[in-house]
């Protein structure tokens, strides 16, 4: 029954849920005011391209996925530590996470 | 290859001199150092030319030139200007002129400035006149001739505007500049025709490409050329309608007015129609209506200056009659007279000026004759070489003037192209000079002492500014035996040749071969005597009258003055050209230009880029609310755009 079912689980179940991860991670993106929860999006979104590569990986019988897999994960843990470092110091200046707090850009 | 040298030598000295002033000499240098720097120049300049033209008579006859090209200056398409410089029978003259007197006029103006503050200032500018007028008597082709023309109406402004404390003679400097801005528009639209027809503007060029028959239509490209070219010239020259600068730029120093205004720079003009007379040969409408205007310059210029107070006035009104002569002689085809009579004339003007210059430095400053006569007991050696001066104007044989404007009267009476209506307003303008130089005479050196003894001492001037006088006095009588006729020679022991004629032989062109001098008949001989004697009978009756009026019963001129009222008002007020200028020219002009100011710049051009300001401060406006400086909305324009993206490539 288990096993059945999970044959049937197939190439698109597995996009269906990096999708819905990744339109997770974009929401929060948007949406969210604490720039610790932006980051963590992001990071939600790179691990949902991930998903969707290994699964074509998978499907396609191509190494090509994976290893791009790795690229992006060394690039999601830079990110993380620059973004994570930015924030540090922006909250040592500010005394604020808030990401309204910070719209100097203003035109 | 040594000539190239002397060439470079001539040009450039004065242009070392003018920098060496400018540059290092301004609030350092006091009078005596710059002038001798200045002076020192010139003279280089004057050895160079004179070695040039030396040079220039050892070559055999037939086409005797020393050319020097440097450098290609401009190379266009069709369009080459080397810049060539050239000594020629004509250009000889001139550099003999402009670097020989410019040379005396350097050592009078050290007698007569170096106590001015602006004095290395003063040298700097005189040797940078000198620099361009050379380019423009020796440059080979009309742009290098009219870079010259340009850069002495430069240095022109500059100096008439010397003293621009002084509103009033800033303003005649300005005007000068404007007037000559005039021409010069004339004589580039000139320039264009020519080089649209011929398709070269090398003076040699051009020559071998003239038509030889003359062009019998005023629309033809050669006559439409040759008149713009001379307007350029009315302009440089002082004639009418542009010779109101003149008078007026006897605002700068004296020395100035005799260089520039009286010797040379002026006759820049007729250098330009003599060095082209293979040109206006071709062109005899132009030819008329050059004598015409010549002839009318003569005599407007001659009666203004009979009625004037001022020394230098009268001395500016004189120079654009005798300017007026030589065109007169180009206009009737006798180019070679016009080149004497400049020449002549620079040496008696200039000295005229110099010697004025001497009697205004002796009054300290006075320019007015009522305060002044019986000066020549102060001023004897001013008053003798002036003497040479006023017996060569008025034309008194042996005197330089005598030859070089009889030789005008006579060509305009026998020349194919004269007529003696033409000789008829030469007579009438020599017997004006003739009074009214007598009358300056008069007022300045005889007669009663008019001025305050108590606040003037007059005094001789210092050795500086009496050489260059008793220079120009010797040339002003020698002169004019470079050109003696040929009916005098014939009379005269041992037959002195026509120098001058012999020596522009093949360089002029004459517009018909066969003119009445050359015939040498017995009745033309016995013409020519009888019209020389009446001429100069005349000049002599008026002079005589003059000193009549002036010295004799000076209650005469007065008399006179009350009894033609209006006429002499129109001739003292300069016959109100300055005004009719003024009210149908000038003010019609502001007023355009205002209108112009008012309903087309405010109302429509500025309007117009204000339209536009606005209308991109409202776009501007409405995209800045796209810049909220919120980076989630940023982040939401990127995921739009890329919606909008993946709709229009995959059409989801």
């Amino acid at each position: 029954m288990l096993a059945e079912s999970i044959s049937e689980i197939g190439l698109g179940h597995f996009l269906v849920l990096s999708m819905i991860l990744f339109i997770t991670g974009m929401l929060g993106v948007l949406l969210r005011k604490n720039i610790l929860t932006v980051l963590m999006s992001i990071e939600l979104m790179l691990n949902a391209i991930n998903l969707s590569f290994v699964a074509y990986a998978r499907s396609l019988n191509q190494l090509d996925g994976q290893i791009i897999v790795f690229f992006i994960m060394t690039i999601a843990a830079a990110e993380a530590g620059v973004g994570l470092a930015l924030v540090v110091a922006v909250f040592k200046r500010f005394k604020e996470v808030n990401i309204r707090f910070f719209e100097h850009l203003k035109g | 290859m040594t000539n190239e040298y002397f060439i470079a030598i001539m040009l450039l000295s004065p242009l070392v001199g003018f920098l060496i002033n400018g540059i290092f000499g301004r609030g350092r240098w006091g009078g005596y150092t710059s002038g001798a720097i200045a002076t020192f120049f010139a003279l280089t300049s004057f050895a160079s030319a004179a070695y040039l033209v030396f040079g220039l008579t050892e070559l055999a006859d037939g086409p005797r030139i020393i050319s020097a090209t440097f450098f290609d200056w401009i190379t266009v398409d069709e369009l080459k200007i080397p810049a060539r410089f050239v000594v020629d029978p004509i250009s000889a003259i001139m550099v003999l002129v402009v670097t020989g007197v410019g040379t005396l006029i350097h050592l009078f103006s050290i007698g007569y400035m170096h106590e001015d503050r602006g004095v290395t200032k003063y040298f700097s500018y005189l040797n940078f006149f000198l620099f361009n007028m050379l380019v423009l008597v020796t440059g080979d082709s009309l742009p290098i001739m009219f870079v010259g023309w340009e850069g002495v109406g430069l240095a022109s402004y500059l100096l008439i505007g010397f003293w621009f404390n002084d509103e009033e003679k800033a303003t005649a400097g300005m005007k000068a500049f404007i007037t000559n801005r005039i021409g010069d528009a004339a004589f580039i639209i000139g320039m264009f025709i020519l080089f649209f027809h011929f398709g070269t503007l090398e003076f040699e060029k051009i020559n071998s490409l003239v038509p030889v028959g003359p062009t019998l239509s005023w629309l033809s490209p050669l006559t439409l050329g040759t008149l713009l070219l001379f307007i350029g010239a009315t302009g440089k020259s002082a004639q009418i309608p542009l010779y109101v600068w003149l008078p007026d730029a006897m605002a700068g120093p004296t020395p100035v007015s005799a260089l520039i205004h009286a010797a040379t720079m002026v006759t820049a003009g007729v250098y330009m129609i003599v060095r082209l007379s293979f040109l206006f040969a071709a062109a005899p409408y132009t030819l008329m209506v050059i004598a015409i205007i010549g002839a009318l310059t003569v005599v407007l210029a001659a009666t203004i200056g009979l009625a004037q107070w001022d020394i230098k006035k009268v001395l500016a009104y004189s120079t654009v009659s005798q300017l007026g002569y030589m065109f007169l002689a180009c206009g009737v085809g006798a180019f070679g007279a016009a080149l004497f009579h400049l020449m002549t004339h620079a040496f008696f003007k200039a000295l005229m000026f110099l010697g004025s210059g001497s009697v205004i430095h002796g009054m300290h400053h006075e320019q007015d004759m009522r305060r002044m006569g019986g000066l020549k007991k102060y001023l004897p050696i001013t008053y003798f070489t002036f003497l040479a001066g006023w017996l060569a104007i008025i034309g008194m044989p042996p005197f330089a003037g005598f030859f070089s404007k009889d030789e005008i009267l006579w060509q305009s009476f026998s020349s194919s192209n004269g007529h003696w209506i033409f000789w008829a307003i030469g007579v009438l303008g020599a017997t004006l000079t003739s009074f009214y130089m007598t009358r300056l005479m008069a007022l300045t050196f005889w007669g009663q002492e008019r001025f305050d003894k108590k606040h003037h001492h007059p005094h001789e001037s210092p050795y500086s500014m009496l050489i260059p006088l008793i220079a120009l006095a010797v040339l002003s009588i020698v002169g004019g035996w470079l050109g003696i006729p040929h009916v005098i020679s014939e009379v005269l022991p041992a037959h002195p040749a026509n120098v001058l004629e012999h020596w522009l032989e093949g360089s002029l062109v004459h517009p018909i071969a066969a003119t009445a001098v050359d015939g040498g008949h017995a009745d033309h001989a016995a013409l020519e005597w009888g019209l020389m004697g009446l001429s100069v009978g005349l000049a002599l009756l008026s002079a005589v009258t003059a000193y009549v009026f002036y010295i004799v019963k000076p209650e005469i001129p007065k008399l006179l003055v009350q009894k033609l009222g209006q006429a002499y008002e129109l001739v003292f007020n300069k016959y109100y050209v300055d005004e009719i200028y003024q009210r149908y020219i000038l003010n019609p002009l502001v007023k355009a230009s205002e209108d112009l100011w008012l309903y087309v710049d405010v109302r429509i051009i500025d309007k117009l880029t204000y339209v536009l300001t606005d209308m991109s401060i409202g776009t501007g406006k409405m995209s800045k609310a796209m810049q909220t400086g919120n980076i989630q909305t940023y982040a939401l324009y990127i995921v739009m755009g890329v919606a909008i993206i993946l709709t229009i490539f995959f059409g989801v």
